[in-house]
């Protein structure tokens, strides 16, 4: 079934159309950030010459460099802590069968209802008297559990086929190592996607981040975008505007490369 | 033949043992940093507390009847809600549109479809920023583009009237990639032969839309309603950064008002009693999803 080519037109420029707007706030970010305090006040769309001053700029006047390490190490500890975690619960639902299982998988579900923000008044004074306020175990151990990380993967174990896990114990492979050494190898899509989504809130995540963090020591980018807006505004948008792109830019490659992947695990994920 | 029926317990319970080993990690963090804080933030909100967050005095319901007569509070759930209702429909409306027109086959449609989810990749933080400056007054591109065509100018984050307005057109932009995403995924699930067979019964785009694409869509879009009613509902960044609850309180949406009572003002009783309002909204929120769109969400 092809389509007629007035149609096609009709749909390309549509798409066009629909990207331009979409896009445009980024789009425009990333040309802010090549000019001049004078070019911005002008209002001028495209910048005169792609000069890296704003650039120079923002690394000098804030730590992003520390904050952007920060960032990894608290996203990619999250990503990890959560594939962990999720991973054990998720088999356990799936392959050992036991009696209150349903009932505990409700506790789990029950989870989904508590909103964050919620719990996070009590969830700060606990930070604090572990005395874990600037700390990277503060900032990502309280999101290792994951209700909605479990479920995906429970969906994804309950599809391999239960002979493996007979076969397996026939072989006299003890569960562990039936879960270590078969269940996630063939489980490999599902884990990127989980540890895909997990990077991407984590690095994105800005509420938490600024309540347990004071000093710089394990302060993250985003927090740091605050910092440099409410510092640089009065003036220097294409100094704030550098600083933008450098945090979007992993976030962006990620989505880019990972989309189709994190599209189809999402929606498989949220749906059976 | 005790000890083999205690042997038969000891056994049968493998799994059991097992299995807790294998969850406890989880069980353990869901105790530490979602039960107990939620136990003691009900608990908190019927106490006064001390600077250091520990409960004093004990004041059973007057958190709850102080915030429901506080003109503030009521305030910033009329905005809440109204912001809510402004980013919801139109943010998955908008998001559906898109998804339907990327979900074509045509040639380099997946460089659309990158497009389309890339604002998910933009943190809250950063989209704020952003917005901040299409927003700014002088300088910023809304009010030259009005100016340009000769329309009065918009104080567009300074003005009561507009406030929260402008902070909902910012947020169902940043909505606009994650549910995208989703609504994509669920419109590649529905099987290619209902196409083929309403094709061959001569079904128009329109009549196909409605008979077969929003029917079998029904159970993502039910999905994707529930996820951004609560993430409307928990929205903090692009206040902090847009508007700071302002002008005159109009954007003071619910989390912002606990994190600020709680924060800035060191209430911890009355800002525990709003966390526990938010914990009944999401609570009835997801109930009422439940019970009234099941019903009519048709599954494969």
């Amino acid at each position: 079934m092809t389509m007629s080519l007035p149609k096609k037109v009709g749909f390309y420029f549509l798409l066009i159309f629909t990207s331009l707007i979409i896009f445009f706030p980024v789009m425009y970010a990333f040309l802010i950030s090549f000019m001049t305090g004078p070019e911005i006040m002008q209002g001028k769309f495209f910048p005169s010459s792609l000069q890296l001053d704003n650039y120079i700029k923002v690394f000098d006047r804030l730590p992003l460099l520390k904050y952007l390490t920060n960032s990894f190490i608290v996203s990619a500890g999250v990503m990890v802590g959560q594939l962990i975690v999720c991973s054990l619960a998720a088999y356990a639902f799936v392959f050992l069968p036991f009696r209150g299982s349903n009932f505990v998988f409700y506790l789990f579900i029950s989870t989904m209802m508590i909103p964050w923000e919620a719990t996070m008044i009590p969830n700060f004074f606990i930070i604090q008297k572990l005395d874990w306020l600037n700390t990277y175990q503060g900032l990502t151990l309280p999101f290792f559990a994951l209700a909605f990380g479990t479920f995906l993967l429970r969906q994804h174990f309950k599809t391999i086929p239960k002979e493996l896990h007979e076969a397996s114990k026939i072989a006299g492979l003890s569960s562990f190592a039936f879960f270590w050494r078969v269940i996630l190898p063939v489980s490999k899509t599902s884990l990127v996607t989980l540890g895909a989504y997990g990077f991407l809130t984590t690095w994105n995540m800005y509420l938490w981040p600024l309540l347990i963090t004071t000093n710089d020591s394990v302060r993250t980018v985003q927090i740091g975008l605050k910092q440099l807006q409410s510092q640089e505004t009065a003036t220097e948008w294409g100094v704030v505007m550098a600083g933008v792109i450098v945090v979007i830019i992993p976030t962006l490659l990620l989505l880019f490369i990972g989309q189709k992947q994190l599209q189809k695990g999402l929606s498989q994920g949220a749906l059976k | 033949m005790n000890t083999t029926s205690k042997m038969g317990l000891w056994r049968r319970t493998l799994n059991a043992r097992t299995a807790s080993l294998y969850l406890l990690p989880s069980i353990l963090l869901f105790s530490v940093f979602v039960f107990y804080p939620m136990f003691r933030t009900i608990y908190l909100s019927f106490y006064l507390t001390d600077q250091a967050g520990n409960a004093a005095v004990n004041v059973g319901f007057e958190n709850y009847s102080y915030l429901l007569q506080s003109s503030e509070f009521i305030n910033s759930m009329k905005a809440t809600g109204l912001f809510v209702l402004y980013t919801v429909p139109i943010g998955i409306t908008i998001a559906l549109l898109l998804a339907l027109l990327a979900n074509e086959k045509l040639k380099g449609i997946g460089f659309f479809r990158t497009i389309y989810s890339s604002t998910m990749g933009v943190s809250v933080a950063a989209s704020s920023v952003i917005w901040l400056f299409l927003f700014h007054p002088s300088i910023g591109m809304f009010n030259r583009v009005l100016s340009a065509i000769n329309l009065p100018q918009v104080q567009w984050l300074l003005d009561p009237e507009w406030a929260l307005l402008s902070v909902s057109i910012s947020t169902i932009w940043m909505n606009t990639g994650f549910c995208f995403l989703i609504l994509l995924g669920g419109l590649q699930n529905i099987d290619e032969h209902l196409y083929e067979s309403a094709r061959i019964d001569g079904a128009g785009y329109f009549h196909r839309l409605r008979r077969i694409t929003i029917p079998m869509l029904s159970p993502t879009l039910f999905f994707i309603v529930t996820i951004s009613l609560i993430n409307a509902f928990q929205s903090f960044g692009q206040i902090d950064i847009l508007t700071k609850g302002g002008p005159s309180q109009s954007t003071n949406l619910i989390v912002y008002s606990i994190y600020r009572e709680a924060f800035i003002n060191y209430q911890f009783g009355t800002a525990s009693a709003q966390a526990v309002f938010l914990f009944l909204i999401i609570l009835i929120v997801t109930i009422l999803q439940f019970k009234l769109v099941e019903k009519k969400v048709h599954y494969q």
